[in-house]
Parts: structure tokens; sequence; C-alpha cells
């Protein structure tokens, strides 16, 4: 079965600093691969890569098999890529329910539609809410961006990626910068996503990873140093000594 | 919001609808007044406020600052007066048509050819973004200005005067009144087509690019064809407007075209208060007294009006319009989520 996500040779360059430095990585049908590494390692540049934000500088990018390396974000999106950011990237007006049903309309095709009220329609409104529901924000369904906390934006971010209804999931530390507790619930929903999407995680956190993902990747100074599962990982030397041995 | 029982005031229909009533009742004043002075205000209070109700389609939906909006009502204007001019003097104005002075037929074509000069003018500045969007659009209000002083067949620098009387299906519409009617429904089929358009799954996109570009290429959404499609239907209404203008002041000019008047639309919808379909309304009534101020008795009022126009654009950012928010404790918006 071909990989979801493939990436050969991926490099992007800053000036000097090499963000990306020859990443080969592949995500399977129904797998959650995570990256683990150190801040500045250049997880978010790589997740951006992916996504069509950034243009790399060489190397090719396939999803499901079609080579996607040119082809530019918003195209991608159509394909299946959805990822959530780092920092939550919301529109402050619009209520969590429209964020979602904004999502599923991008699904549907254009938007050359003039003339009925998208919020009234169902067709958009019941797949959000199934997604605002699956991230936990069920609560909060028509409160505005602007009111929710740091930890519902990133459920939020979650909510959106998910009404995107994707063939993988890119996300960029869906818990940073939560409380414990919240960042336990967002572990058990994402736990409860497992096996229904194809996922690349990014996380910092250790025990959240390793009771995760199926595979997990090292990413230090933009190269991918170790990919293995979490036993594989955890007893590398060459990891314990780039990264696990600072954290 | 899935149903419209919590939305607030500013993005409602009904105020306009009240608006417009309200202004319906201008006609009846003139005569109680005794003074045909009042309903040649309003109907010039309705034509500007087509105006600025489109222009919100860009600029307050959109999130696009045009300084073009001047140069699409002077194209909609000329349109009118170069036809009737065609028909008073008999010449052809391509293969045999002779013109017309029937605004039933002049004016959706008044409609279509500034849609088009949009069109055109939009798939140019839209890419770029920010200042150079403002920049560009000024420069193509500037080239159509020129544009229209060069027509030296049609008046040049002195304008285009409208000699024959201009009929709607064979009526005389030369009649004030009748002609202030004729405005006021253009005005109420702009406010609903523009409220229908903010709402669907097109204004969706229009709203949500405006304030987090990245978040709509993210979901899949490119926005450049939605913002092209919505600055050519801000630039055929304007130039609905502009006709509309020609048509009742019998006269179109190149000062009808400048700049500056392009950047009264903008304060216009930015006074009645952006994104909403009401603020544009009060924004043109605003602009449209303060215009008199400044040419009549009321000179001392100038620069008072001045400075109460500039507090309210500088210190709300809604416009008078969130005087309302303000006023019902509700919590004011503007910068995007970025935590
Ligand atoms: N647009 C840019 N221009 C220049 N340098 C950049 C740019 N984007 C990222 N970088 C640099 O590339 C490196 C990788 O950044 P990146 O954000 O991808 O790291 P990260 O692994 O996501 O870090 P964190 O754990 O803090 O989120 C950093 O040194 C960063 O400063
Ligand atoms: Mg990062």
């Amino acid at each position: 079965m071909t990989d979801v996500l493939e990436v050969r040779n991926l490099y992007k360059r800053y000036g000097g600093l090499v963000a990306t430095n020859g990443v080969n990585l592949s995500v399977r049908p129904g797998e959650m691969h995570a990256i683990i590494g150190p801040n500045g390692a250049g997880k978010t540049t790589l997740i951006s890569q992916l996504q069509g934000m950034v243009r790399p500088d060489a190397g090719e990018i396939f999803i499901d098999g079609v080579n996607v390396t040119a082809t530019p974000a918003h195209q991608r999106a159509g394909l299946g890529v959805a990822r959530s950011f780092q920092i939550a990237s919301l529109i402050p007006d619009f209520s969590v329910l429209d964020h979602a049903a904004f999502a599923v309309q991008a699904q549907l095709g254009h938007s050359f539609r003039f003339w009925r009220r998208a919020d009234r329609e169902e067709i958009l409104l019941a797949p959000a809410r199934e997604a605002v529901e699956a991230a936990g924000l069920g609560a909060r369904m028509h409160s505005p961006a602007r009111d929710l906390s740091h930890g519902e934006r990133r459920q939020l971010e979650l909510a959106i990626a998910l009404a995107q209804r994707p063939k993988i999931l890119l996300l960029d530390e869906p818990m940073a910068g939560m409380g414990k507790q919240d960042g336990q619930r967002m572990t058990q929903r994402l736990a409860d996503l497992k096996g229904r999407y194809s996922m690349l995680l990014i996380e910092h956190d250790m025990a959240a990873v390793f009771s995760l993902a199926d595979r997990l990747s090292v990413l230090v100074s933009g190269a991918i140093i170790k990919t293995g599962t979490a036993d594989e990982i955890r007893n590398d030397p060459q990891v314990r000594a780039a990264y696990l041995g600072h954290g | 919001m899935a149903d419209g029982a919590s939305r607030p005031i500013r993005a409602a229909l009904w105020p306009a609808l009240v608006l417009i009533a309200l202004l319906a009742l201008a006609p009846a004043l003139s005569i109680w007044l005794d003074d045909p002075f009042t309903v040649k205000i309003a109907t010039r209070i309705v034509i500007f406020a087509i105006g600025a109700v489109a222009l919100d389609l860009t600029l307050g939906y959109a999130g696009l600052v045009s300084l073009c909006q001047a140069a699409f009502f002077g194209v909609g204007g000329y349109v009118v007066g170069i036809l009737a001019w065609h028909q008073a003097n008999s010449e052809a104005v391509l293969a045999g048509w002779m013109g017309s002075s029937e605004l039933a037929l002049t004016l959706p074509l008044a409609f279509l050819v500034a849609g088009l000069f949009a069109a055109a003018v939009g798939a140019v500045s839209l890419r770029t973004g920010g200042p150079y969007f403002i920049m560009i659009t000024l420069a193509f209000n500037q080239m159509l200005y020129y544009g229209a002083v060069a027509l030296q067949k049609y008046g040049g620098d002195d304008g285009l005067q409208i000699i024959n009387p201009l009929t709607l299906f064979g009526y005389d519409i030369s009649n004030r009144y009748k002609f202030f009617y004729l405005a006021l429904t253009m005005l109420l089929a702009t406010v609903l087509l523009i409220d229908r358009l903010a709402r669907s799954r097109f204004g969706v996109v229009l709203r949500a690019a405006a304030v987090n570009e990245t978040r709509a290429i993210a979901v899949g959404v490119a926005p450049w064809p939605y913002r092209l499609v919505a600055f050519a239907i801000t630039g055929a209404l304007a130039g609905l407007a502009g006709a509309l203008l020609a048509a009742s002041q019998q006269f179109i000019s190149p000062a009808d075209m400048a700049w500056d008047r392009s950047g009264d639309f903008v304060v216009m919808t930015a006074l009645g208060g952006v994104a909403t379909v009401w603020g544009p309304i009060i924004g043109a009534a605003a602009f449209i007294f303060t215009e008199l101020s400044l040419s009549s008795y009321m000179q001392h009022w100038q620069l008072p009006f001045g400075l109460i126009i500039l507090a309210i654009v500088l210190l709300l950012r809604g416009g008078l319009a969130q005087l309302v928010d303000l006023a019902r404790g509700a919590k004011k918006g503007g910068e995007a989520v970025h935590d």
C-alpha cells in the first residue's frame, strides 16, 4: 500500500541556516508518526513545507503517491492535507462553529455561491458540529474565537483540521502551552482519533508522544537522526546523546 | 451562528430597511416644507449611499481599501451621458446604433461597463496587497479621470450636459419625486444584494480572508478570484450610482471621478461602520450634510465637522455602528487572534 505521505531528500535553507537538512520521512495509512526534536530543530518549517506554505529548496513530497512538491497550499488542502498551527491562526469574529463550517465549505468545491445564507446550510453545519464535538469544544459551539481560552484555541485548531476531512493530519504541537489537565484531555482525544486518520504529530510532551505514536522520528538541526518505535528511540544512544539527554 | 437570534445589530439587515423607510418620507417632507431642495439632497444621499454600501463589500467585508470607487462611479455616469448625447446628436455610437436616453437600457449598461472596468482594474491591482493595493487603485482612478478629461468630443474638462429628457420604460423621469423613488429602489436592491452576498459562502470567504488569509489558504481557499468578483460587483454598483447621479443632475464631469471623491467614499463607508449594510447609508448622509455645510452659510461648521469625522474614524474602528455596540455593552472586535 502506498504511503499517505512520503518525503524524499527535503532541503530548506534560511540564509546560512539549514532549517531542513535532507529529510526522508513516511506516514503509512492510519499510522500516527510523531516528530520530536529540540526548539528550533525545524519541526514547524517541515510541516509548513508539507502543507505548502513554505517552498522547499530541494526534494520531493508525495501525497498518496502524487507528487505535490509544486502544488500550491490551497490545492494541497483539496488533496486532503490539513495542518494545525502551533500558534493558533483564527478569525476573531467567527464562532467556533463558523470556523469548522468554513473548513467544510472549502472542501465542497468552489465558493461562488452568492445567495443562500451559509450559516443556515445544514450541509455545512452538520459535519462542522461533528468536528467541533470530536475536538471536545461542543460547549463553546457559538462562542467567537476571541473569547476562547488558550487551550480552547488549540482545540479549535484541531476541530478545523478535522472538519477538512483530511487524508493526513499535520498537527503542530497540539498541546503546547496547555495546562496539565487540558494536555491530558488532548492526549486522550488524539488517542481516540488514532487509526481513523493518518497523522504526523509534532509534540514536546515525551510521555504523551511515547504512549501515542506508532513510530517516531527525531529531528535535530533540520535532520532526522533516527526513526523507529518508541522502544527503539528510547534506547538509541545517538538519540539519548543528541536530544533526550538534554530534555 | 446557526440561528439568527443572537446575531449582533451590526450585522443585521433591519436597520438598513428602517433608514430606507425614513428616506422614503423625504418627498413628503419636501412638499410639506415647500422646499424642492430637500428632495434634491435626499436624492444625492441615496445615490452616494449606493456607492458607499457597494464599497463596503470590498472595504468592509473583503478588507481591501480601494481608491478607485469614484472612477467606476464616473464610468457609469459617462455611459448614461454619452449614450444620451449620441441620441441627441443623431450620431451612431457603433454599427448604426444611435444611442439612447432610456434608463431601462442605459442603467444596466452603466452597471455592466463599470463592472468590466472594475474587473480589469481588479485583475491587476489584486496581485498586490496592503498599501500597494491602495496606491495602484489610486493610480487607476487617476488614469480613468484623465481618460474622461481627454474625451474632448464629450465636453472634456467641462463635463457633459445631458440635453434630451431621460425616460424609464418610455415614461419621462425628469420629475424629481419619481426620480427619487427610482434611486431609492436601487438603494434597496443594493442593500439586499450586499446583505445576501455577505452572508453567503462567497461572503464567508471574503470575511475570513480579510482577517486571516493564511487560514483561508490552509483550509483550501485561495482568496484571489473571490476578491476579484467582489471588486467587480462593487465597481458595477458604483457605476449604477454614477449613472443615477448623471441622470439626476443631467450632467457628468471628470470632477465626479476625482481621486479625492474616491477618498470620500472610503470615509463615508468607514464613518458609518464597515461590514454593516446600514453604516454606509448613515455615512453617506453625514457626508452629504458636511458637503452642504462646506458650501453654504454653515461655513463655521467646517472645522468642527471635520474634526468629528476624524475622531469617529480614528477612535471607532467600527464607525458609528460601533456606538450601538458600545451602548449595548458588546465587546469590541478587531485584531486577529494570534496567541
Ligand atoms: N521565515 C524564516 N526566516 C528565517 N529563519 C527562519 C524562518 N522560519 C524559521 N526559521 C528558523 O529556522 C529554524 C527552525 O524553526 P522552526 O520554527 O521550524 O523550529 P521548531 O522546531 O518548530 O521550533 P519550536 O520547537 O520552537 O516550535 C529556527 O532557527 C528558526 O529561527
Ligand atoms: Mg515549531
